[in-house]
């Protein structure tokens, strides 16, 4: 069986910015940009090539939390960041081409956005 | 002094197989900028790994498109295999390798009939659907299926090729291999199709590589890029090479599909020749537990299966990134500064599948 290499780093939302600028310096291709809802939580992986290793870059975020757009870097990376948008219901601040919700057109809002949390009352309210 | 107007083109449209609208903003008959929209079909497949067992889910992630639909199944079955360690037989490997060229020339060959239809060259249009159908009698013959098999499974295939069948096969392939070389012919000789795809929708070796730009788009400006070359399935023992053309324009995309279903041919033949005997699978015990990223080349280009598990038979995700969607951003650079009458071609060129970027 041939294993693709693939190396995953764990980053801060602040070094987004700055590592993919590494990337970009060291002639990397962006290859993709995906989310994976985790209940309380997603990691979005940046993924980037030279050849056929590839290494991603995992951040760790939550329902509120606004992510930088990397098309400055890549100029690409619009499609993806839209998509984080329209699917997850990400804000992603400086995206040179912004659908405003419009690159997917789902009947549902947000579809793979993690479920909200539900506490269940018993009948008469909660006190004992 | 000129006024801009903005075009509405698609989503529907006699040039477009699949709904992408696009607003093109003009200057006169030439276009400044190309502003994508999709979104009509996106189906929400990746969402059902959460109710589906990872083992039925083969044929949802084979469903995906209609055309690169083998390769869909091939590349969620190794990301699967890679996680739970499974060692696939090398007959199952190479019986997956020969399916996935047989669907490689069967897209190409709709992909340049298409494209002859779009340039109104109608006979070039017949004979590539003609050989297309040659190419389709072989994958029901093997699989029961013309474009959706349902061949592979996790731990291997579900069906074996028997050796006769095999040798019937790449006779079949001889057989019609002069007529694929003379197709090949009048697409890279012939005055028409050069005079409307020579120097149009130019798209440079660093714009293709900086934009993400793969497959035929990517091989086309030059970038030796090709999964392939990495040697998953059996490709590593088939001596495979990339085709690359260096212009950039939509003559070498079209030239870089066009030779790959010589290349095709020539895979097939080897992998029958080198084809090992013994089982078709591996038996899958447990379910799996761990994250794979897995790569494979389909027709358009580079595709990626992300698959995250947690011991369940339910997966986490299943997030796939086609090549159509990162094809989107070099379309929008080549459109920029073209004439409004070229825009249809230019669009073909990047082998647009919405279905499978929309998934």
């Amino acid at each position: 069986m041939i294993v693709q290499k693939h190396t995953i780093i764990e980053i801060p939302v602040t070094e987004l910015l700055k590592k993919t600028e590494e990337y970009h310096a060291k002639g990397h291709r962006l290859v993709q940009i995906g989310c994976t809802p985790l209940g309380d939580r997603y990691e979005i992986n940046y993924t980037f090539t030279t050849s056929y290793d590839f290494e991603s870059l995992r951040l760790t975020v939550h329902d509120d939390d606004i992510i930088p757009s990397i098309s400055d870097t890549y100029w690409g990376a619009f499609i993806y960041e839209n998509e984080l948008h329209d699917l997850f219901g990400f804000t992603v601040t400086g995206m040179n081409v912004d659908f405003k919700g419009h690159l997917f057109e789902t009947s549902v809002p947000t579809p793979f956005k993690n479920m909200p949390s539900v506490t269940i009352v018993p009948k008469g309210g909660d006190k004992k | 002094m000129s006024n801009r107007i903005v075009v509405p083109f698609g989503p529907q449209h006699p040039v477009l197989p699949e709904p992408i609208h696009l607003d093109l903003v003009l200057e006169d008959e030439r276009v400044v900028e190309a502003i994508p929209t999709i979104g009509y079909i996106h189906r929400g497949l990746e969402k059902l790994v959460e109710k589906r067992d990872f083992k039925d889910y083969v044929l949802i992630a084979e469903r995906i498109c209609g055309i690169c639909s083998f390769t869909h199944s091939v590349t969620y079955c190794n990301a699967i295999e890679q996680i739970m360690g499974i060692e696939v037989p090398p007959r199952a490997q190479f019986i997956r390798t020969i399916w996935m060229e047989y669907s490689r020339m069967h897209s190409h060959l709709l992909w340049l009939g298409l494209t002859a239809d779009a340039m109104g060259f109608e006979n070039l249009f017949m004979n590539a659907w003609r050989l297309r159908e040659e190419i389709l009698d072989d994958m029901e013959a093997t699989t029961g299926g013309r474009v959706i098999q349902g061949s592979s499974k996790v731990g291997g295939i579900r069906l074996d090729i028997p050796d006769e069948k095999l040798g019937e096969m790449v006779d079949h392939l001889k057989a019609i291999r002069p007529r694929l070389e003379e197709s090949n012919r009048i697409f890279t000789h012939d005055q028409t199709v050069r005079h409307r795809m020579r120097g149009l929708g130019v798209l440079t070796k660093e714009e293709a590589w900086d934009l993400g730009a793969v497959g035929p788009v990517a091989r086309g400006s030059g970038c030796d890029m090709d999964v392939r070359s990495s040697g998953y399935s059996a490709y590593g023992e088939l001596g495979f090479k990339p085709i690359t053309l260096p212009h950039g324009d939509c003559l070498d995309r079209c030239l870089v599909r066009s030779q790959e279903v010589l290349a095709a041919v020539d895979l097939v033949e080897r992998a029958v020749a080198k084809m090992p005997d013994g089982p078709i699978e591996e038996k899958v015990k447990g379910n799996p537990d761990g994250e794979c990223f897995a790569f494979t080349e389909q027709p358009r280009g580079e595709c990626m299966h992300y698959v995250k598990a947690n011991g369940t038979k339910n997966l986490v995700r299943h997030r796939v990134r086609t090549p159509t969607l990162t094809n989107i951003p070099p379309l929008v650079k080549m459109l920029a500064g073209i004439e409004l009458a070229d825009v249809p071609v230019v669009v073909l060129t990047i082998d647009p599948c919405i279905g499978c970027a929309e998934r």
